[in-house]
């Protein structure tokens, strides 16, 4: 190929027709309070892990419904379980549980289970 | 309150019968006066007479007119009626009607209502270019079993409100927030889910401001039981595709991405906007105009039903957006200044 000394990057652009929601949809059906986020940023504010590896449950729900599940996959990576997130919510969204029923869908072990 | 006994052939004109001057003409009767509607459209009840459900309660909106409208069957009411001057005569006011009468009233109450932003100025927006595109004032007709092309008969799976259209846009010359359109979206947007119940619908907005008793509920419900998706960032262009759809393109501020969607129909959240049509009867009566073009009251906190004029009130839209009851409150608010006005005469 011919080198231009330039490369074309991929378009951020979400097209919201072709998001597959599946995995979100699937946690709604698990977790119905997952939809009634309203993206205030409590619990990335309140995360110990944020600041450190990203997390952020606001960004997860969003993500989720944006077609960015590589980007769901590592900040659930980061997460600790340790529940700040669930107190400040306020929504009532218990968010812990949320994780933890969101890594039983992707088949990612957090208590040692797969 | 004591019944006006000595006054009680004093006239009061209303100009505009929309809800604001029903409601006050229907206070103003039960104090003894004579109102007089004076009223431009060939029916009374202004825009909620075209409106299907209310919120928060979703009471029919034809129970809160035809209720009125039936109160106020003592009042004289004057049907395709313009006023085409008005002046001051001693203590009364004297205005020159359109059917060529001269009424001569003790107070004038100014219950002229609102326009609805003409969405076909935003032209980026499509209105009355791609046949998808819709206002919520359409849909509340469609509602109210009015035909709509751009929904009889098609299969509506994806569907997009707009908020903010015309309103909280300095370009558009409307800088203020109209206030009712976010809970009227979500309202409608449950409205439309019940009617589709596989639609997708998605709401673009720029800040939710619900404000009102039970609008939060509202929120809420469309999130959890009707799974309605809200992106916050305003709508950018509109255009059509191959397949009849049209796609809107908007900024997911939250994401930090910009984000495309089809849709089959998209309806436009078309704000509350001033009556330029008064400016003129404002101007006779040397009455303020505020800058948003609404009529100016004398203060924003204790006296928004009162005119800088003695004998000239208001009531409902003509001073700002208002919510169906804030304008009654503000009317029967409006109708009791009259009685301690023309009391003290
Ligand atoms: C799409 C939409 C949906 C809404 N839904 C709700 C809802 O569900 N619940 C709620 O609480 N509120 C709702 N509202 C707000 C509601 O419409 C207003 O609160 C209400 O219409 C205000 O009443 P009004 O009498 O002040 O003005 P208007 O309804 O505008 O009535 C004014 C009247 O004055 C007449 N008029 C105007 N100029 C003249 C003139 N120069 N001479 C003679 N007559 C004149 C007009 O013809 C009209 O009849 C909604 C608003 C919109 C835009
Ligand atoms: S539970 Fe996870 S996401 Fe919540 S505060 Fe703790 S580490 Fe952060
Ligand atoms: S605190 Fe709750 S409502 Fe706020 S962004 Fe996080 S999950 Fe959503
Ligand atoms: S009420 Fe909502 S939609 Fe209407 S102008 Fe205000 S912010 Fe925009």
């Amino acid at each position: 190929m011919m080198e231009f000394g330039f490369s074309l990057s991929p378009s951020s652009a979400v097209d919201l027709d072709k998001v597959d929601t599946s995995r979100f949809d699937r946690l709604v059906e698990m977790e119905p309070q997952a939809r009634i986020c309203i993206g205030c940023g409590s619990c990335s504010a309140t995360c110990t892990a944020e600041p450190y590896s990203g997390m952020s449950v606001r960004k997860v729900l969003l993500g989720l419904q944006r077609g960015r599940d590589a980007e769901v996959d590592r900040m659930l990576a980061a997460c600790m379980l340790c529940g700040k997130c669930t107190m400040v919510c306020p929504r009532g969204i218990n968010t812990r549980h949320l994780i933890l029923s969101l890594c039983r869908i992707s088949g990612k072990g957090k208590e040692g289970k797969a | 309150m004591k019944k006006n006994k000595n006054n009680a052939n004093q006239h009061v004109a209303i100009i505009g019968g929309g809800i604001a001057g029903l409601e006050a003409a229907r206070a103003l009767l039960g104090l003894g006066y004579r109102p007089v509607i004076i009223e431009k459209s060939d029916r009374t009840g202004g825009h909620v007479a075209d409106w299907h459900r209310l919120f928060p309660d979703m009471s029919p909106a034809k129970d809160i007119v035809e209720r009125l409208r039936r109160e106020t069957e003592g009042a004289r009411t004057l049907l395709q009626t313009e006023i085409y001057a008005a002046g001051r005569l001693g203590n009364d006011y004297t205005l020159t009607l359109s059917d060529g009468n001269t009424l001569r009233a003790g107070a004038v109450l100014f219950s002229t209502g609102f326009d609805l932003f003409e969405a076909a100025k935003k032209e980026e927006y499509g209105y009355g270019i791609y046949d998808q595109v819709m206002t919520n004032a359409d849909l509340e007709r469609w509602f109210n079993g009015g035909g709509d092309k751009r929904l009889d008969g098609k299969e509506i799976r994806r569907i997009g409100f707009v908020h903010c259209v015309g309103s909280r846009d300095v370009k558009a010359g409307n800088a203020q927030c109209s206030k009712v359109c976010c809970i009227t979206a979500i309202k409608q947007a449950i409205e439309m889910k019940e009617k589709f119940p596989d639609a997708e619908i998605w709401c673009f907005y720029m800040d939710l401001r619900l404000f009102g008793k039970k609008y939060e509920d509202f929120y809420i419900g469309a999130q959890r039981d009707y799974g309605i998706h809200f992106i916050r960032g305003r709508v950018s262009e509109v255009s059509e595709n191959i397949e009849g759809r049209v796609i809107v393109k908007a900024e997911d501020t939250l994401a930090g991405k910009p984000v495309k969607v089809s849709l089959d129909v998209l309806v436009l959240m078309s704000g509350m906007v001033c009556n330029r049509q008064v400016h003129g009867l404002a101007c006779q009566l040397s009455l303020g105009v505020d800058e948003d073009g609404f009529l100016k009251s004398r203060d924003n906190i204790a006296s928004i039903t009162e005119s800088d004029n003695r004998g000239i009130f208001y009531a409902g839209a003509v001073t700002g957006p208002k919510t169906v009851p804030e304008t009654l409150a503000e009317a029967r608010s409006a109708a009791l200044s009259i009685h301690a006005y023309l009391s003290a005469q």
